[in-house]
């Protein structure tokens, strides 16, 4: 199967690679997928408490579509704020990286992981305002 | 050094240089009919064709007599199998094979079984509409099925019984290291088996078989036993008398020959017969029809010949490269693990899993080396290889695998090449992946909630 340009691009210089610590609280870590499946893809996320994302890492077990889909939403939700992230749908992915049918599911991924990610950092804030007004 | 460098021998072998030479004159000059008995061209034709039939022939240890051309490997498995399904129908109507065939074989058994199933399902139309005396019909189906019980049924029984075009098909179970149990093959066979359909080597891991054994097992059960060898021919000794072998399946693109012609090697003596599968002119004395690809055939002869001749030395040397592949790769990166037995194996063969890598993203990125993942994000289906699973590989490892095949015209130099690159590229991809990260820190990757989907 012939990959897009956009896909062998992002898989041989794939961006922002690397990881978060996930015990700040200001980093959501949404972790999706199954080793079973042939894909894992953990995608973290600094968020400021204004709600601006201001830097975004990943790591994923996949193929190059999986690579390349984790790739560039990394680059597309860096300053965006939380709500216009969870507007990310896998379909701009899979259209800016000229998906074969096969692996639009790698873009399901990457819309999945976006929202696990800011999930858990949901989760983590509402934990921290709990505990405060507790104290 | 060139590149890209092929290393994927067991999905095809280059066309050796002395292979095309041969062929040429039966391109050009040479072009008759091998079937036209009247004329000079139709001779030179038949002689060339018979000289190949020859030539295969000495490589298994066969007479010429009992060589079968066809147009490759997986005609000749059907061949075999519908063959002597039909011939022997009288005798029973079950086949045994493993889980790790090739599809060619499975997909041979699988239509059988369908078949009998329509068989079954016709014959119990027809006793329902004898019991209630009237026709069956989507509407009274269900109904009529409800008052006659038919499986229980004496008649019903007695037809069933029967062989009835198609076949009844066990699946064995293979070892974890990819080779059959003998006594569960012993166990399987019945009074209604005729035939026993096994692979010499297999074309994903490698794995060799025991075809002694399973041979003598056959011809002291009176079964017959087909052997698909298309992977291990020209790579390792094979002689059919030997290993009571009955019929064989052999290529000629798997041993440097041309793509487009095998054969079906049919045992005379004792005399195996089958039905043919290609009706027409009767060539090949009647078992396969169709006007013979002369310069082909040629080819094919010409490649069994330096197959027989340079295999001691070749398989050896390619067991080198293979070994210095094998240990260049392991010794520098951990978590690392061969697929398939490494005693019973194809000189050339090389499957490997690297924990926390997905096979497809690994042959993406050494791009300059021809390999075959057995992860199947390149195919449709996203499904994992069948043959790793039988052999009991979990599904992540499964998706981690990567077959290397070894040839003749590889050299030392390019297996230096190709560890630098699989093992540079392995530390990438798995500094890039989260469950190598996971496991170093000492997660345990079975004890996480996976999001299955």
């Amino acid at each position: 199967m012939a990959y897009s340009d956009k896909v062998i691009e992002h898989y041989e210089n794939p961006r922002n690679v690397g990881t978060l610590d996930k015990n700040d609280p200001n980093v959501g870590t949404g972790l999706v997928g199954a080793p079973a499946c042939g894909d894992v893809m953990r995608l973290q996320l600094k968020i400021t408490d204004e709600g601006i994302i201001e830097d975004a890492k990943f790591k994923t077990f996949g193929c190059g579509s999986a690579i390349a889909s984790s790739s560039l939403v990394t680059e597309w939700v860096k300053g965006k704020t939380v709500d216009q992230a969870m507007t990310i749908s896998n379909k701009d992915v899979a259209k800016e990286l000229s998906l074969p049918p096969v692996k639009i599911h790698c873009s399901v991924l990457a819309e999945d992981a976006i929202k696990a990610a800011i999930e858990d950092f949901k989760k983590k804030r509402q934990e921290r305002q709990t505990k405060q007004s507790a104290s | 050094m060139k590149l890209p460098i092929y290393m994927d021998n067991h999905a095809t072998t280059p066309l050796d240089p002395r292979v095309l030479e041969a062929m040429l004159p039966y391109l050009r000059e040479d072009f008759g009919n091998a079937a036209s008995r009247n004329h000079a061209f139709g001779w030179k034709a038949e002689a060339a064709v018979e000289k190949a039939r020859k030539q295969v022939a000495e490589l298994i240890g066969a007479s010429d007599k009992e060589i079968v051309f066809t147009s490759g490997a997986t005609e000749s498995d059907n061949l075999a199998i519908k063959g002597v399904l039909e011939f022997y129908k009288d005798k029973g109507d079950h086949i045994i094979t493993l889980k790790t065939e090739h599809k060619a074989v499975l997909d041979t058994c699988k239509r059988l079984e369908r078949i009998r199933q329509e068989r079954l399902d016709e014959l119990k139309m027809l006793r329902l509409s004898q019991l209630a005396e009237t026709d069956v019909t989507p509407d009274n189906l269900a109904e009529l099925s409800a008052r006659f019980n038919v499986e229980q049924d004496a008649q019903y029984q007695k037809w069933a019984s029967r062989p009835t075009g198609g076949a009844r098909v066990t699946y064995l179970d293979v070892e974890k290291d990819g080779r059959v149990s003998m006594e569960k093959l012993a166990a399987a066979i019945t009074d209604k088996t005729v035939l026993v359909s096994i692979m010499f080597a297999n074309n994903e891991i490698g794995t060799v078989q025991p075809i002694a054994e399973i041979g003598k097992l056959c011809r002291e059960k009176g079964v017959l036993f087909h052997c698909d060898a298309v992977q291990g021919i020209g790579k390792l000794p094979f002689h059919v008398d030997e290993l009571k072998v009955d019929l064989v399946s052999i290529s000629a693109h798997k041993m440097y020959g041309p793509k487009g012609v095998g054969a079906l090697y049919v045992r005379r003596k004792p005399r195996v017969r089958i039905a043919p599968i290609i009706d027409g002119g009767g060539h090949e004395r009647g078992m396969r029809s169709g006007t013979l690809n002369v310069s082909a055939i040629v080819g094919f002869g010409q490649a069994a010949q330096i197959a027989r001749e340079e295999l001691a030395e070749e398989s050896a040397r390619i067991f080198r490269l293979r070994e210095k592949l094998r240990t260049g790769i392991m010794s520098q990166l951990d978590m690392v693990t061969v697929n398939g037995s490494l005693e019973h194996r194809l000189p050339g063969n090389l499957n490997l899993s690297f924990s926390y890598v997905e096979g497809e993203a690994l042959m993406m990125s050494i791009k300059d080396v021809a390999v075959s993942s057995g992860s199947a994000c390149t195919s449709a289906s996203l499904e994992p290889s069948y043959v790793l699973r039988a052999c009991g590989v979990e599904e992540d490892m499964a998706h981690s695998s990567i077959r290397f095949g070894v040839g003749r015209f590889n050299t030392e130099e390019e297996v230096d090449f190709v560890v630098r690159l699989v093992v540079d590229k392995v530390r990438k991809l798995r500094d890039m992946s989260p469950l190598y990260e996971m496991a170093k820190e000492g997660i345990d990757l079975k004890s996480i909630e996976w999001t299955a989907h």
